[in-house]
């Protein structure tokens, strides 16, 4: 009743003593403890997940408290593993458990922001016009438009209403169509799989009105170009789970218990399964303790260990025994025994390309694409067959598209590995030799140019005459500088020669002793054989940032192949960087990308638009000379990196938006006009000069991208390489850019593009950013939209660390005036279609798209690179140049059609990968799920897509993975093409049907769908390539096969045929500034490495106050001990990190983790919080891409050649960015720029009185 | 009219001051448990704070011991015992003396921790500010009663001040004529005194109703808070567990 009162029990004192008087009874009151249970009770628990930056998709429980989200713990209801498999759960983070802080923290955006001085423009001008009249005054008077393009990022913003916003948006699209085209409107937003309804809500929009999705994993430098190079396959990974399987584990620059920490339990459960595990990292990491061995590699060497563990492979399994498992994998699963032809080359024999059927007299019998059928030496008839499965077998022709060992006509084959016992004649072939070249920081060894090697080759006579050809795999044993008894002087006796490519010579570069080299190859190997590729490799993003990742990677995946590890339980390739497999995936395409209404859609690689328009091609360092392999076959091998891009563009190779510096809209109503149907208009109007490709003078203003949306994203803060350069030419506000273009310094321009002395600044009319948090992009931008967190609003989220598909569900409805991404999108929709008609209708659009892989298209060039600009040949778009398509777009009813199911599913039917199937069932059913449009117009019965969760079903239902009737369609069509029966993967589950709330309830398990190239069953774990391996199905490359030998014209050209060792390149950007602004402390000059870190992505970002209170507060880098010793940098000093690209200050973290001659700052640590001004640039701190600029790279372009083709996200540039430099010193003055911005209070001023005159 | 503000303030005014005091303190017992603590910020800074804390502490509970027993014990017991008010009026002043400069120590040093340490200002609330520098001038309100009690070491005032003490708690609000000529200093320290009884339920002065003194008289090392009897009746958890510590039978 009281407390006090009941405290009064003086006549009753029920003290009971007990343990001879050591303990006592007492009555006293207890409810005090109620408290302590209250603060665990909650009203509900709602299932979610972090959804846009965390590979783990974890399962969440996420608490209400009156109407509050209070905390979160993980989930622990995974439907249970088979026996002897370790469970899934728990999943989950430090990082994810703090997410919730967001909600409700002062760095929440509550309310849509719009940068003061355009809302004022936008309101003088909206009193006397229309809205896109009101936008064209504002953005054709270039100095408006400079009051508040050269402002951002400066503060400035002003709060305003849902619907002036929506219509400023909306204006100012449907004037960039108008005036220049949809193209000029581009959308970034990464990684779909983490909130793919979140993703498809901007996609759609953009793909309706014609505007172009950015690629995302290119542009991390996520993509690793290796994987399309070898298997035609973006990325495929084994899930974490079938690390358990594994008995050798090698970490190669991954540092699974920080990055993936809530998969570390399987590696932990490995090592207790007896499982021997490696570490390859350069500085101490988490994982290193993880390790029986760590092997510490000096960094961005990676390629010369693979190597030398290559050497020894060969060495031991195949040379001086050989390992039967090893030989039969590789002769059945690669193009190790395919023919290469040997072309003459200044004297010498260099390898050319693989030998076709159609280099044959009599095509060898072909009639259907010979040109893209390899050939091999059949030992059983001792002649050269053409085996199945080359990528010639999957286009045109049906059933012969497989991996059994059968000829085209259905003879079974042996093929011949090597050469070695029936060789013709020995020739002397070169091999180019990259480490020898000069660089201030890497040790390189005086070994020629070109490696002379000899090779057992056959005489073969082809149509065009007698030719030497040898067979991949003794090219591989001479380009590894194998002994093999041939009497050649140039090839390493021992493992202690020095010579390319012995563990001894790999310990001169990579400081790493040859005992551990040899013992790690030899034991790796020796598990594979004894337990048929149980060996397996995990890689993080560390290796693939190099500008020459390829080399790392193709150096571990040799080793892999040649062990037979790809496609088997417990083994292969494990890169876990940010591909966060959509698992759904061609359910959600057509959603995302409204492919329902108009095909194809508008996309573009990110790297290569990015490198165009934030004029980091005005700043080149790196010539076409450092990087172009002294065998390279003649030709005019000139020009600039972006000479080469541009080339790529105008071949198909490579998408390019802006496409034309025409209005596209425009095109097809000339065409017409002209009489011609629209692709011959344009191939005609390109080639006389009539159309130009924008990509040939990005800098003119009318090929500037004009609206940009940023959702999901905070490119500004993290991935935006060559930060000071975005700020610079895109934004066209103040920056930290301190070196000079290639006009100041008078360096050699490039030929295809035009130049202009001024580089544009500000380039971007309307940059729009979704966010709940207030980021460094939000900062920047010219309004912010408040975005639902991931408590939210629903949605789904797939990852490729486990087969379970999660839902994100809405906790509590958006707080303050946030909305869904799903209800933004549709709110700008719905504003577009009213403001629109203003100047559009029903428009015919002109859309280019490059040459695409999995179509049909693919086997477009073969042998030879044509240019029709250079006259070589005829442009013939998706042939010689970018596929030409028509879409109609009808701009006042982009609502209608974003919120219904478009008829061409119906008419057209769903395709993935090269498969395509009849979708009509689906379509009724989610006319039934969904309900119906009754309103009349436009999408008058057609499917609603009204809700989020509408959204969820349309994805689950289209998608074999969720639903098993597709599934059992999607391998029948596949089926027909392999001439193979797979059907029996998904008839177990054709009547398995995963929809919403299911996954709500409990996770799932998705079904097995020919999408991915593994199985998720009840035998075994997911593992890359396992369907190559066990049902035969090609890989989707040249040879369907693994493929090691890269034939590719450009790829000879560079280097790259074969993988070598290539040592970083130099980008030259400390020269230049290193003496230009002193402050009388020491410098030094280090690796700057940037990998990802403990207290921040990964679910959520480093503004996380919890993160920031676990570490130091604020940007940090890493530096040894030595070389803080060095600079007189003590533990915690603030510091400057600065090259010619820009600078960046943090605190010091001094540690005996890192290695001598790097730095580490972990990526994406924001702008805004704890960051000082930076005495170099005067401009607040920057972030760790302020000292990082792009460098694209020309194999990575190639395209119209089967696995070298374009697709999203799939093949393309990259951004690299490890091998840049930086000098670091101590800061001698901090200086927090916290005097008042003179920008505010006349913003305030104007606002004041603008609201006093409404 | 002067007899009449003198009626209000040493009369009437204790009483308003003695029942906010106590039904102040009961309420916030019993309807506040959360907030019944001594607010320590030790876990904040511990600068200052050791040397601060404990010699006002000390210093403050001498003075207390003092004040109760110097004001509350009845005059005939210290004639009893033969103590002479002399005596007694020379033992006030040394031992107060004393006790309040070490109280003054401590308290300066607690003052300027409140005040100029930037993250305990910042945590403080205005109770926490009012209540410190209030007790800090009633201290050296107090230490300067010494000055003028050193005119009149018979002790005389100081038995008018026992006999208003003991008045007002013998509901006598007519005693109030006791204190009506005496120093100014005395009065304001008086009144200050009796506010601190008024603010005392408002502030982390309650603590001092907790002081942990149970301890001392504390018998058995282990304490088992039954959830029998008629607590448990009321609460469905205890009720829960009751039933499920029951062995079957």
């Amino acid at each position: 009743m009281s407390h006090f009162l009941d405290r009064l029990t003086f006549f009753r004192r029920p003290s009971e003593p007990f343990a001879d008087g050591h303990g006592i009874t007492t009555s006293e009151d207890r409810r005090w403890e109620d408290g302590y249970r209250k603060r665990w009770q909650h009203d509900k628990i709602v299932r979610s997940t972090h959804g846009a930056n965390c590979t783990g998709s974890c399962s969440w429980k996420i608490y209400v408290k009156g109407g509050i989200v209070t905390w979160e713990t993980q989930q622990t209801d995974y439907p249970r593993t088979r026996p002897e498999l370790p469970n899934h759960e728990p999943r989950g983070c430090s990082r994810g458990a703090s997410y919730s802080w967001y909600l409700y923290s002062g760095n929440r955006v509550k309310y849509p922001l719009v940068r003061s001085r355009l809302l004022r423009l936008w309101r003088e001008a909206r009193v006397m016009r229309t809205p896109v009249a009101a936008w064209a005054s504002i953005v054709e008077d270039a100095a408006k438009r400079e009051t508040y393009t050269s402002r951002r990022g400066l503060g400035g913003f002003v709060r305003a209403q849902w619907d002036e916003v929506t219509e400023i948006i909306a204006a100012a699209n449907a004037y960039t169509i108008r005036k220049h085209g949809p193209d000029r409107i581009i959308g970034f937003s990464p990684i779909p799989a983490m909130s793919m309804v979140s993703y498809a809500a901007g996609s759609r929009y953009l793909s309706l009105i014609g505007g172009v999705c950015m690629s995302f994993y290119d542009w991390y430098c996520d993509l690793p170009p290796s994987s399309p190079q070898t298997w035609g396959e973006q990325t495929d990974v084994p899930e974490s789970a079938d690390w358990y399987n594994s008995g050798f584990l090698i970490l190669w620059g991954s540092n699974v218990p920080q990055t993936r920490t809530p998969d570390a339990h399987f590696y932990t459960e490995a090592r207790y399964r007896g499982a021997k595990s490696v570490v390859i990292s350069p500085d101490y990491s988490e994982a290193s303790k993880f390790a029986d061995l760590w092997i510490s590699v000096k960094q961005g060497t990676d390629a010369a260990l693979a190597m030398a563990m290559g050497h020894v492979i060969l060495r031991e399994f195949y040379l001086d025994r050989q390992a039967k498992y090893f030989e039969d994998y590789v002769r059945q699963y690669t193009d190790m025994p395919m023919l290469v032809k040997l072309a003459e080359q200044n004297g010498r024999l260099v390898p050319d390309r693989q030998l076709r059927a159609s280099d044959f007299a009599d095509n060898l019998g072909e009639t259907n694409n010979p040109e893209w059928k390899t050939v091999a030496f059949d030992e059983t008839s001792e002649s050269i067959v053409v085996p199945r499965g080359s990528v010639g077998f999957r286009w045109g022709e049906k059933g012969k598209w497989n991996l059994e060992e059968k000829d085209s006509e259905g003879r079974d084959t042996d093929l011949r590995l090597s050469f070695a016992m029936s060789h013709d004649e020995f020739a002397n072939v070169g091999f180019p030799y990259f480490g020898n070249r000069e660089h201030d920081h890497f040790q390189g060894t005086d070994h020629p140019d070109v490696l002379m090697r000899k090779v057992p080759v056959k005489r073969v006579k082809l149509k065009d005459g007698e030719a030497l050809v040898a067979t991949v795999f003794d090219l591989m044993a001479a380009n590894y500088g194998l002994e093999r008894g041939f009497g050649d002087p140039n090839v390493a006796k021992s493992y202690d020669e020095i010579a390319p490519y012995t563990p001894a010579w790999a310990e001169k570069i990579t400081g790493v002793p040859r005992d551990q080299i040899i013992t790690v190859a030899r034991e790796f190997a020796l598990n594979a054989e004894k337990t048929k590729g149980r060996s397996m490799i995990i890689i993080g993003a560390a290796m693939n940032h190099w500008y020459h990742c390829d080399m790392n990677y193709r150096g571990v995946i040799n080793m892999l192949v040649m062990c037979g590890c790809v496609g088997q339980s417990g083994g292969g390739w494990s890169h876990y960087v940010g591909q966060e497999k959509l698992r759904p995936q061609s359910g959600w395409l057509p959603l995302a990308f409204g492919l329902d209404w108009g095909r194809p859609p508008r996309q573009q690689n990110s790297t290569s638009f990015f490198y165009a328009h934030t004029d980091q091609w005005r700043y080149e360092t790196v010539g076409i000379e450092e990087i172009l392999s002294p065998t390279a076959p003649a030709g005019s091998w000139d020009g600039a990196l972006i000479d080469y891009n541009v080339r790529a563009e105008r071949m198909g190779w490579l998408p390019s938006a802006p496409q034309l510096r025409q209005n596209s809209l425009d095109l097809a109503k000339k065409a017409e006009a002209a009489g011609l149907e629209a692709k011959d208009y344009v191939a005609k109007g390109l080639k006389s000069g009539e159309l130009q490709m924008a990509c040939e003078d990005p800098d003119h203003p009318d090929n500037w991208p004009r609206n940009m949306f940023v959702w999901r994203s905070n490119i500004l803060g993290s991935s935006g390489k060559g930060h000071e350069y975005f700020l610079k030419h895109l934004l066209g506000t103040t920056h930290g850019v301190q070196g000079k273009d290639l006009g100041e310094t008078g360096r050699q321009k490039p030929k295809e593009v035009a130049w202009r002395d001024k580089g544009p600044e500000g380039k971007l009319d309307l940059l729009v950013t979704l966010d709940f948090r207030m980021s460094t992009t939000c900062v920047y931008s010219d309004i912010v939209l408040p975005t639902a967190t991931w408590y939210e609003k629903n949605d789904l989220n797939t990852s490729d660390m486990h087969p379970f598909i999660h839902p994100l569900t809405a906790a509590v409805d958006p707080s303050w005036e946030a909305r869904s991404d799903w209800e933004i999108y549709k709110a700008i929709a719905k504003k577009f279609s009213k403001v629109a008609p203003e100047v559009l209708g029903v428009e015919k659009d002109v859309v280019l798209t490059p040459i695409q892989h999995d179509s049909v298209n693919e086997i477009a060039q073969a042998i030879d690179v044509k240019d029709w600009k250079k006259g070589e040949v005829e442009p013939i778009p998706g042939k010689t140049m970018p596929a030409v398509a028509v879409i109609e777009r009808d701009y006042p009813n982009i609502y209608k059609r974003f919120t219904s199911l478009g008829p061409l599913m119906d008419k057209l039917g769903n395709a993935v990968k090269g498969m395509a199937w009849n979708t009509q069932h689906e379509v009724e059913l989610l006319k039934r799920l969904n309900g119906v449009v009754t309103e009349a117009g436009a999408s008058q019965g057609l499917a609603k897509i009204d809700t989020d969760i509408d959204a969820t079903e349309v994805i689950l239902s289209l998608a074999p993975e969720t639903n098993g009737e597709v599934a059992v369609k999607a391998w029948a069509a596949l089926s027909q093409t392999t001439g193979l029966d797979h059907r029996h993967l998904a008839i177990p589950k054709e009547d398995e049907k995963i929809r919403f709330r299911d996954v709500v309830a409990q996770p799932r398990k998705i079904i097995s769908a020919p999408t991915w190239s593994g199985l998720e069953s009840e035998k075994v774990c997911y593992n890359a390539g396992y369907t190559n391996v066990h049902e035969l199905i090609p890989w989707r490359t040249l040879s369907g096969r693994q493929q090691l030998y890269q034939d590719h014209l450009w790829m000879r050209a560079f280097g790259e045929a074969l993988c070598v060792y290539r040592p970083p390149v130099d980008l030259k950007t400390v020269k230049p500034v290193i003496d230009s602004k002193p402050n009388g402390e020491k410098q030094i000059v280090l690796n700057f490495i940037t990998p990802h870190q403990k207290w921040g992505i990964h679910s959520t970002y480093t503004d996380n106050l919890l993160m920031l209170t676990l570490s130091r507060g604020g940007p940090i880098v890493w530096i040894s001990e030595n070389d803080a010793a060095q600079a007189g940098i003590a533990d915690n000093d603030w510091i400057e990190a600065y090259n010619a690209n820009g600078a960046l200050t943090a605190r010091a973290v001094v540690s005996q983790r890192v290695k001598d001659g790097m730095c580490l700052m972990y990526h994406a640590q924001e702008k805004i919080v704890n960051v000082p001004g930076s005495e170099i640039t005067g401009q607040r701190g920057g972030i760790h891409n302020s000292v990082t600029r792009t460098v694209v790279k020309p194999t990575h372009m190639i395209g119209g050649y089967a696995q070298l083709a374009y697709g999203f996200n799939y093949y393309g540039t990259i951004g690299t960015n490890r091998d840049e430099f930086v000098i670091i010193r101590k800061m001698s003055k901090v200086d927090w720029l916290d005097t008042p911005n003179p920008d505010q209070p006349a913003n305030l001023d104007a606002v004041a009185k603008l609201e006093a005159a409404e | 009219m002067r007899d009449a503000i003198n009626y209000v303030l040493f009369g009437w005014y204790p009483y308003l001051c003695l029942t906010v005091f106590l039904v102040g303190s009961w309420l916030r017992f019993d309807r506040e448990q959360y907030t019944w603590r001594s607010g320590s910020s030790q876990l904040l800074r511990r600068r200052q704070l050791s040397w601060g804390s404990n010699l006002f502490h000390i210093g403050i509970l001498v003075i207390f011991m003092g004040h109760f027993v110097g004001l509350l014990t009845p005059i005939w017991v210290f004639d009893m015992l033969g103590v002479s008010h002399t005596f007694k009026q020379w033992m006030a002043i040394v031992v107060g003396g004393v006790a309040g400069v070490m109280c003054f120590a401590g308290m300066t040093l607690l003052v300027h921790r409140r005040l100029f340490d930037s993250r305990i200002r910042a945590t403080s609330s205005f109770g926490d500010i009012a209540i410190l520098l209030m007790l800090y001038a009633q201290l050296m309100l107090g230490l300067s009663t010494i000055f003028v009690s050193l005119d009149h070491l018979d002790g005389h005032e100081m038995v008018k001040f026992m006999t208003w003490a003991q008045g007002i708690l013998m509901l006598q609000p007519g005693v109030s004529s006791q204190v009506a000529n005496a120093h100014i200093i005395f009065k304001l320290h008086l009144l200050l005194g009796m506010t601190l009884f008024l603010v005392f339920p408002f502030t982390r002065l309650v603590h001092i109703w907790s002081a942990p003194v149970w301890y001392l008289g504390r018998r058995g090392y282990q304490i088992v808070r039954t959830r029998k009897g008629s607590h448990a009746a009321s609460s469905a958890a205890a009720m829960h567990y009751t039933v499920r510590a029951k062995r079957p039978s």
